[in-house]
């Protein structure tokens, strides 16, 4: 057939030579990525620090814009999100999931969650209901469509999240959900704030300043910012296990994995649940110190959430936190900043805050094009479409 | 499958040219012939895409322990029928859930029925393939790939995996096993390279590899060779050679007739979705039902072009034969009207 085997000795000599070097190779590289996480990880610090330092010990308008800023970045509800994030980067970024009714899940674990608590349900009982609710929806939507194509369940995510919302408003369901009115706060949130320890009273810690308990104050602040970290740790510890593993396998070719033996609807259906329960979860935090209000979980919000997953990064582990803190905090700097600059017969607060938004999709264009693997993420990943 | 683990060891009978050739001896040339010792029998499958037949296939046996090739030209079926009998398309002729299973497809591997199963239970069965588009996981590392192909893993379990020592010791000898299937196959300095990087060739060795490491009992290789250079073909005929001397049976499509002729014990001939013909290479080749599946029966005959035809060097001999065939007809329609008359 051919005179060049593969056994003749030049290929092997270069074969030796440069298993070593390669290794070498890709440890530097290694290190240099990490370098890079750690200087973007300081940078951010940095530049929070130091928009923390100007917004306590100067008074004036760049100050004012930087304390909104950080107030933003650590409200209740960028928490809230973020773990709906982290969510669906368990489905998109590492199973290959369209979700994109994110929206949808977390309204139901609110709805679950409100319910459950208004009609007289301990705590724990009601959280259980709201990401139960969230378990069920991901079951009923990934029996039909877990089998086709993605596009499918897309498609189909997208519009029972819109039927979730439109039941939520139903007149008919004022009993129950509140109609289009939704369900107040006061409903469903005592028991939650009677479990707080920080008593009462305020607490001004910089440019921060809320009651210890209350309805918005510290308390749900330290409990959803415990909720991103725990469910962060909990998609680190999914992600990097073999299990993780086989969610990549299935992102990059389905049938590769079924010939290897595994079952890939069951793998598939674990991570829509998961991730569904995590956006439950999300929906649960965001109204704690609100109202639910069907609205207020539509598509904007899928949309949201899904700019930040890309803005972070997706398939990263802290992507999802960072893009959600980025997204929400940036939008106030730009919203603070137009107000500062503009005066206001060109825009007024209102306009420069819908400026603010189309400065917002403007960026998610730019990062798209120059940067689509995200913050965190790894360029080297990107460069082969599956 | 207790008697495929016993033949992995030195004395696999199977591992002997001589004892290959006495074996294959004993077996007719007939499309759909009955083996000694069976892996795969496939009965009745029929796939149908709107009106055109794809695969018809009413018999196939498949012996163990050797390297049989499946050939044809394009369109006869070939991958389709790997789609069929590995779960990954379902046969028209499927057995309805109700109704009678009167002629209704049914394969059976190593003894068990595989007539309703999923890709994946088929490759649990030890039934594993690859594809003739390669599948690599582009943006997984070689060695990610190759681990992912491991069987009975602890840390895929969802509930079990976030406590990393339930799975971290069979990991380490997961990862042993796949370096030492990437160093046979050239592929180890490559390990943390991602897939998408690697050449298509190497994309292939690195799907055979992966599929090795489930410990297949048979292996079915779809156009192994296609976008390989002529130095990794040649070792990677050797891998497909070691692994039939360890006592794994291999199933192959391919185009390439020298390799063909090369490594297979056995060939099965498909064309227009049916076994045409079945036996050694040598033999098969020679066989006119292949020649005309392949060239055409009038492939040594221009039908459009009559002037042509008289320039042909054979156009002459075909005459002749023509003429004699007329001749022939006459003589014979001059004795029947002659026994009539008489």
């Amino acid at each position: 057939m051919s005179t060049n085997t593969p056994e003749s000795p030049t290929e092997l000599v270069h074969q030796d030579d440069s298993l070593e070097a390669d290794q070498t190779d890709i440890e530097l590289e290694r290190a240099a990525r990490r370098k890079k996480a750690v200087i973007v990880t300081i940078a951010a610090v940095a530049i929070f620090a130091l928009m923390w330092i100007v917004a306590t010990t100067m008074s004036g308008t760049i100050p004012s814009i930087f304390a909104s800023v950080i107030r933003s970045a650590v409200e209740p509800q960028t928490a809230a999100v973020a773990i709906a994030v982290l969510g669906l980067n368990l489905h998109f970024g590492f199973t290959g999931l369209l979700n994109i009714g994110q929206a949808g899940f977390m309204l139901l674990g609110a709805y679950g969650f409100a319910i459950a608590t208004t009609r007289g349900m301990p705590l724990p009982v009601a959280v259980l209901i709201g990401l139960a609710a969230a378990a069920v929806f991901a079951l009923l939507l990934g029996v039909p469509t877990l089998k086709l194509r993605g596009d499918y369940l897309a498609i189909v995510t997208i519009s029972a999240a819109e039927i979730i919302r439109y039941t939520g408003r139903l007149s008919q369901l004022t009993d129950w959900t509140g109609g289009s009115q939704g369900l107040p706060g006061s409903e469903y949130r005592d028991p939650f704030v009677a479990l707080s320890f920080f008593g009462s009273g305020s607490t001004t810690i910089g440019p921060l300043s809320y009651q210890n308990t209350g309805v918005n104050g510290w308390w749900i602040r330290a409990v959803a910012w415990s909720l991103v970290l725990i469910c962060t740790l909990l998609v680190f510890l999914l992600v990097r296990s073999p299990w993780g593993r086989l969610l990549r396998g299935i992102r990059e070719d389905e049938d590769a994995i079924r010939s290897l033996g595994k079952n890939v609807f069951a793998v598939k259906m674990q991570s829509l649940v998961i991730g569904g329960m995590l956006g439950a979860l999300g929906g649960i935090v965001f109204v704690l110190p609100a109202s639910v209000q069907a609205d207020s979980m539509g598509r904007a919000m899928t949309f949201f959430i899904w700019t930040s997953l890309l803005l972070g990064g997706a398939a990263t582990v802290f992507g999802p936190v960072l893009g959600t803190i980025l997204f929400f905090s940036v939008r106030i700097l730009i919203r603070g900043a137009t107000g500062a600059v503009v005066p206001s017969d060109v825009l007024n607060t209102q306009q420069a805050d819908q400026f603010s938004w189309v400065v917002v999709g403007v960026i998610l264009m730019l990062l798209v094009i120059f940067r689509p693997q995200g913050v965190l993420g790894n360029k080297r990943e990107l460069q082969f479409n599956a | 499958m207790p008697e495929s683990k016993t033949s992995t060891d030195t004395t696999n009978p199977m591992a002997d040219p001589a004892a290959r050739l006495a074996l294959t001896d004993t077996i007719p040339n007939v499309p759909g012939v009955s083996k000694p010792d069976p892996i795969l029998v496939v009965d009745n499958v029929v796939r149908q895409f709107g009106g055109m037949t794809a695969v018809n296939v009413d018999h196939l046996e498949v012996q163990r322990g050797l390297i049989t090739a499946l050939i044809g030209p394009n369109g006869a079926g070939k991958t389709t029928f790997f789609n069929l009998i590995t779960g990954f398309d379902r046969p028209t002729s499927a057995k309805s859930r109700f109704g009678s299973s009167e002629g209704a497809a049914s394969w059976a591997f190593d003894g068990r029925q595989l007539g309703r199963t999923s890709a994946s239970a088929v490759s649990k069965a030890g039934m594993v393939r690859t594809f003739q588009l390669t599948k690599s996981l582009n943006r997984m590392t070689v060695l990610e790939n190759m681990m992912l192909g491991a069987r009975g893993q602890s840390g895929e379990n969802l509930l079990t995996c976030w406590l990393k020592p339930t799975w971290l010791g069979q990991e380490k000898v997961i990862e042993d096993k796949a370096k030492e299937l990437l160093s046979r196959f050239k592929l180890l300095r490559k390990k943390d390279d991602y897939a998408g990087s690697l050449s298509g060739g190497q994309r292939k060795l690195l799907e055979m590899a992966r599929a090795l490491m489930t410990d297949p009992t048979m292996i079915m290789l779809d156009e192994p060779m296609a976008g390989v250079n002529p130095a990794l073909t040649q070792s990677l005929l050797g891998h497909i050679q070691a692994l039939r001397d360890d006592g794994m049976t291999v199933l192959f499509v391919e185009h390439d007739m020298h390799m063909v002729r090369h490594i297979s014990d056995w060939v099965i001939v498909m064309a227009e979705g049916r076994i045409i013909a079945e036996g050694r290479a040598h033999e098969v080749m020679a066989d006119t039902a292949v020649i005309d599946a392949y060239l055409g029966a009038h492939h040594d005959t221009d039908l459009s072009d009559d002037s042509l035809l008289e320039d042909m060097p054979g156009a002459e001999r075909m005459h002749r034969k023509a003429e004699a065939h007329e001749e022939e007809v006459a003589r014979k329609g001059a004795a029947a009207t002659k026994e009539k008359n008489q």
